[in-house]
């Protein structure tokens, strides 16, 4: 074989394109192929979180898809209209469960419709800001639309060990029970505080935060008054 | 076969493991030595994807060795890198999602390990591929061992648990009535700097000749 002359600018150009090409196809080709496996991991993860709101953890990967099914009944959207669903959501998980959280607005609101043990379950996703970065999470609401039933919460970033604990499940268990509003009045009041600072608050409207991550403990209180309130119109709608 | 496995290759492949680590010795890639550390688990992913991409990478550069134009070289290692990491980090997506979560940036960050560019510049350009095979497989476990100690220790003292298993029972805690308590330090990055200084310690006190 002739020699080639391996730092001639043509040479360089060339082997430069065809390293590229070959590259790009490669990727091309391995991304698409993986793609479904990848988009039914993600889906899976997210009925997970949707289950633990609902109390049922630890659901084994294969039967989450299943459990999910039976458990849900309906994934509804709501437009700025809270009485009717702008869809019918009867595949479980081909309407409001295909709304990520970045994408729900005032006018596009996932709402779930679950079943357990045979009492109605409302889901709601809950979107909002940690100390370092994402935080997100469901809240399950019994049918008197103010109790609420159970929660899921995860985060993006948050300190292991401190605001990472928000996603461990006696601080999610503490939900349980709680309720929405104070009694006789309207705000949603459910409240994340620090041990002592309960102030007048009925025992009722507020879980403890985790210690020493106190920002993070805000966040998820923010989170959730803020995001319920934005639903208050559909549970209102739901009540009647 | 004599020759696959002759004395040189045998050290090719031993000495990145002991006396030329590449985190104790070196001192490279230890950015995500910290970063992905806080448990066992992800140390080992990390530890086994990190030794893959050496490996593989070493490989193809060393089969390429001789065409790459010299101009573009550090380009053409760069590409070859980007793309085992791409595709790596899409089978892990795809079979371990619940590690790729916990692992989220780091496994794209190994491109800029400088362990790989290091083995490919200094190593697979002037070697065949078998012994840069080797020579990828040794750094890579080289950095998987020390990555392994390190998460060993942070998650023994800052969760109580090996490799999720609870070892220290609860009812040691404080809050349980007991006199133990998690160390909260050992689950921040910065903890694992010192415990690599330490490792670096007892591994000098131990091969004097390094220094």
């Amino acid at each position: 074989m002739a020699k080639l002359n391996t730092n001639g600018n043509a040479y360089t150009i060339i082997y430069a394109a065809v390293i590229v090409v070959i590259v790009a196809f490669l990727l091309a080709f391995v991304a698409s192929a993986l793609k479904p496996t990848q988009d039914d991991n993600v889906a899976i993860d997210k009925k997970q979180q949707i289950l633990s709101s609902l109390n049922i953890r630890g659901v084994e990967k294969s039967a989450v898809d299943a459990t999910y099914k039976s458990v849900i009944v309906n994934d509804a959207i709501y437009g700025t209209d809270p009485t009717t669903p702008t869809n019918n959501g009867e595949a479980k998980d081909q309407a409001g469960f295909k709304v990520e959280g970045k994408n729900i607005t005032p006018d596009n609101r996932p709402f779930y419709v679950a079943e357990v043990d045979g009492a109605k379950k409302y889901v709601i996703p809950v979107t909002g800001a940690g100390l370092w970065g994402g935080l997100w999470g469901y809240v399950a609401l019994n049918e008197d639309c103010e109790t609420v039933y159970g929660t899921y919460f995860s985060h993006e970033s948050e300190t292991a060990g401190l605001g990472a604990r928000i996603t461990e499940q006696w601080f999610q268990d503490s939900f349980q029970g709680k309720k929405l509003y104070a009694e006789g009045n309207e705000d949603v009041v459910l409240s994340v505080v620090k041990k002592g600072k309960e102030g007048s608050m009925s025992p009722d409207n507020y879980v403890n935060g985790v210690t020493g991550a106190t920002l993070t403990s805000n966040g998820v209180n923010d989170m959730i008054q803020e995001d319920l309130k934005s639903y208050q119109d559909i549970l209102k709608a739901q009540k009647k | 076969m004599s020759k696959l496995f002759s004395k040189e290759n045998g050290e090719v492949f031993t000495n990145p493991l002991n006396i030329n680590n590449p985190i104790a010795v070196q001192v490279l890639g230890i950015c995500s030595a910290l970063a992905v550390t806080s448990q066992l688990k992800p140390a080992i992913v990390m530890g086994l994807s990190v030794t893959v991409i050496t490996a593989f990478s070493n490989v193809i550069i060393s089969l390429l060795r001789k065409t790459i134009p010299n101009r573009i070289r550090i380009i053409v290692q760069l590409v070859v890198v980007a793309a085992l990491v791409t595709i790596v980090s899409n089978i892990l997506k795809a079979y371990v999602y619940d590690v790729s979560v916990q692992l989220s940036v780091y496994v794209g960050l190994i491109i800029t390990n400088c362990i790989l560019m290091g083995r490919l510049e200094a190593f697979a350009m002037q070697n065949g591929p078998w012994e840069s095979f080797l020579d990828g497989v040794g750094n890579g476990l080289g950095y998987a061992i020390i990555l392994v100690v390190v998460g060993f220790v942070r998650e023994l003292l800052g969760f109580g648990s090996v490799f999720g298993f609870q070892i220290i029972p609860d009812s040691w805690l404080l809050e349980n009535g007991g006199l133990y308590m998690h160390n909260g330090m050992m689950t921040m990055p910065a903890m694992a700097l010192i415990l690599l200084a330490c490792v670096i310690w007892v591994h000098r006190a131990y091969n004097k000749d390094i220094e």
